[in-house]
């Protein structure tokens, strides 16, 4: 540090008065300067670039099936690789349904998790729950995929499905939902999973937000008697309204792209006959990881990529949306202080 | 907090007081529950790695290549050291890209559109499902090139780390107290003299966490590496064709009927989970001594 610093000890009032002309040192200083700023500001750039190009890219390739299905490939059950006939229905109604199921789950959850974090941890406890809270994001989702097949979805068929199959089985609507066979692979546990692993990401944001709801609001609430559970429900939770949804659209994005543990216990089947959430389905990251491979380049291949470029733009605009709540939360918390 | 109590008169002592006591506790006890919950998976999950991965561990793991089919014997070590490969060089390639464009966000584009354009892009990216960054380096890459191949896989894992790496080196530089930029430029010392001398060196605790938690994030990816990368049976340092790696042999394995490649899955899992845990250990306590 120190060497560089003497080889530009020019500051502007030396240089004016001793030195009439501009020395090159300085020169080439301003000019490393100019360089610098380029450079860092190309990295920056290419970061804008990057998304440019993805979506470019996935349009470019999904071309021949947009071309050849349009619109229509939202709707269209139909998937079927020899007859070259693709709709994605199928796969977005496994993605959004696995999504739902995981949302389901884990706002609840990660809502007492942080309720339990900031309001009624003892201090010495909070920093390790909440490391190991955040351990379950950072196991690879391999992992969970690889563990709910073969350890979790026959310990859910025994303990869960099979006795709600028994319980519900002829209740006109749940029934429907609970059919098929209670073998612990399809959408339902694809739900479970995906709760576990987005839970970290949602309890992690409520946990920072209700932290910057301003002590003097909850001293209030408790000075005129309210309980605890009061305090966060009328006053934490309002305050902090924006940024909790936008913690749970973090989360749905993450629930939307997650791949690897939904392809393990999904069951990559192709089939929309009933609403049951026990039979083996499909989902674009399942169908992508499964199919993209091995498919022929063509009308195949182009309707796998339409598919992620659906799946791109989805999770694309619920994780902006998420971005806007986040950031206009810390914009009012700027303005206040 | 629960101050009407054992003093109040007993007036008071209304149903509707009892009930709100009673709801309280309701709740909190949920709230217990739901971090029991999630305590629960961790042990739950890191209980069946450790067990069933240690099982599947043997001396053969590390110096023999993945078994064909339905046979027994063989390791993991043209996957185990693919991984390695293919995770350092998108480490190498991501992290000054992330680090450059981390500088200009904390240091020239705090406001001004394109600081914030790249942040909101950023942190969108950031969350971005990875199998989509595999399908765009599919068509960018191994379709062009018409090969399967590591090269396309380490870019992949590079585009990965780079949003994780801007996000923490911004952040890490905005800690940074702006008396030392100041001090800097006291001393007549050029801007980026006082980037690269100053700030990033207060920082670089901070910045190699971020790089730590980027290589933990790529170590376990599976979904960019499936039409990248792809997968090879056998040994090879030759970027240009398929490589093995960790993810997609566990992928592969787990998914297969025989024993013996479902035990070497499991201890490709342990493998994983175990090197993506200490990363993630590292990481938090280089943070904390240095913050």
């Amino acid at each position: 540090m120190d060497a560089t610093l003497s080889e530009n000890p020019f500051s502007k009032e030396a240089q004016t008065v001793q030195m009439p002309e501009e020395p090159p040192l300085r020169r080439s200083g301003r000019l490393a300067d100019v360089v610098f700023l380029n450079v860092t500001r190309g990295a920056a750039i290419l970061t804008l670039l990057l998304l440019a190009a993805i979506i470019v890219s996935l349009v470019i390739g999904a071309w021949p099936s947009i071309r050849e299905f349009g619109p229509r490939f939202l709707w269209t059950a139909e998937w079927d690789p020899v007859q070259e006939k693709f709709g994605g229905l199928v796969m977005i109604y496994g993605t959004l349904m696995t999504s739902l199921i995981a949302l389901i789950i884990a706002v609840p959850v990660s809502f007492g998790i942080a309720l339990f974090l900031t309001e009624l941890s003892p201090k010495w406890l909070k920093r390790p729950l909440g490391t190991a809270i955040e351990l379950l994001a950072a196991i690879p989702s391999i992992v969970y995929g690889m563990w709910g097949l073969l350890v979790f979805s026959p310990i859910l068929a025994r303990y869960v499905q099979q006795p709600m199959q028994a319980a519900f089985g002829d209740v006109p609507v749940l029934g429907a939902l609970f059919s098929g066979a209670p073998v612990g692979i399809g959408i339902l546990s694809a739900g479970i999973i995906l709760a576990i692993m987005i839970i970290p990401f949602i309890a992690a944001v409520m946990r920072d937000v209700f932290e910057v709801t301003p002590p003097m609001l909850k001293e209030s609430a408790y000075g005129v008697g309210a309980t605890t559970w009061e305090v966060v429900w009328r006053v934490v939770l309002p305050y902090t309204k924006a940024g909790v949804i936008g913690g749970v659209m973090l989360g749905l994005g993450r629930a939307l792209g997650e791949t690897m543990a939904v392809t393990f216990v999904i069951g990559n089947f192709n089939q929309l006959n009933n609403l049951s959430l026990f039979e083996a389905a499909n989902s674009i990251t399942s169908a992508l990881a499964n199919e993209f491979a091995e498919a022929t380049p063509g009308l195949h291949e182009a309707s796998l990529i339409y598919l992620g470029l659906i799946l791109f733009f989805i999770t694309c605009v619920v994780l902006g949306f998420s971005k806007y709540l986040l950031m206009r939360l810390k914009r009012r918390e700027g303005s206040r202080t | 907090m629960n101050a009407v109590t054992e003093t109040a008169a007993p007036d008071y002592r209304l149903p509707m007081h009892r009930r709100r006591k009673l709801v309280n506790i309701v709740a909190l006890s949920l709230s217990l529950a739901a971090m029991a919950f999630g305590l629960i998976w961790l042990i739950w999950i890191l209980w069946d790695t450790l067990l069933l991965g240690v099982k599947g561990l043997g001396a053969t793991t590390f110096l023999q290549d993945t078994p064909p089919p339905n046979s027994e014997g063989g390791g993991l070590r043209n996957a185990i050291v693919g991984s390695l490969v293919m995770v350092s060089s998108a480490t190498a390639i991501g992290t000054p890209i992330g680090v450059l464009a981390g500088i200009y966000l904390a240091e020239y584009g705090q406001r001004g559109w394109l600081g914030n354009l790249t942040r909101f892009i950023n942190d969108i990216l950031l969350s971005a499902p990875s199998i989509v960054i595999g399908l765009f380096v599919y068509t960018v890459i191994v379709a062009q090139t018409r090969t399967f191949s590591a090269f396309a896989g380490i870019i992949a894992l590079a585009l990965i780390v780079i949003p994780v790496v801007i996000r923490t080196t911004e952040n890490m530089l905005s800690l940074i107290p702006n008396a030392l930029r100041e001090a800097t430029f006291a001393l007549g010392a050029p801007k980026w003299v006082m980037i690269w001398r100053v700030t990033l060196k207060a920082a670089r605790a901070g910045v190699v966490t971020g790089v730590l938690l980027a290589l933990a994030r790529i170590a376990g990816e599976t979904a960019p590496l499936l039409f990248t990368a792809l997968s090879n049976q056998f040994f090879t340092l030759n970027l240009g064709e398929p490589m093995a790696n960790l993810p997609v042999t566990i992928f592969k394995f787990a998914m297969s009927p025989f024993a013996n490649w479902q035990a070497m899955a499991w201890a490709g899992v342990f493998l994983i989970t175990i090197g993506v845990l200490t990363l993630n250990i590292l990481a938090r306590v280089l943070f904390r001594q240095k913050h």
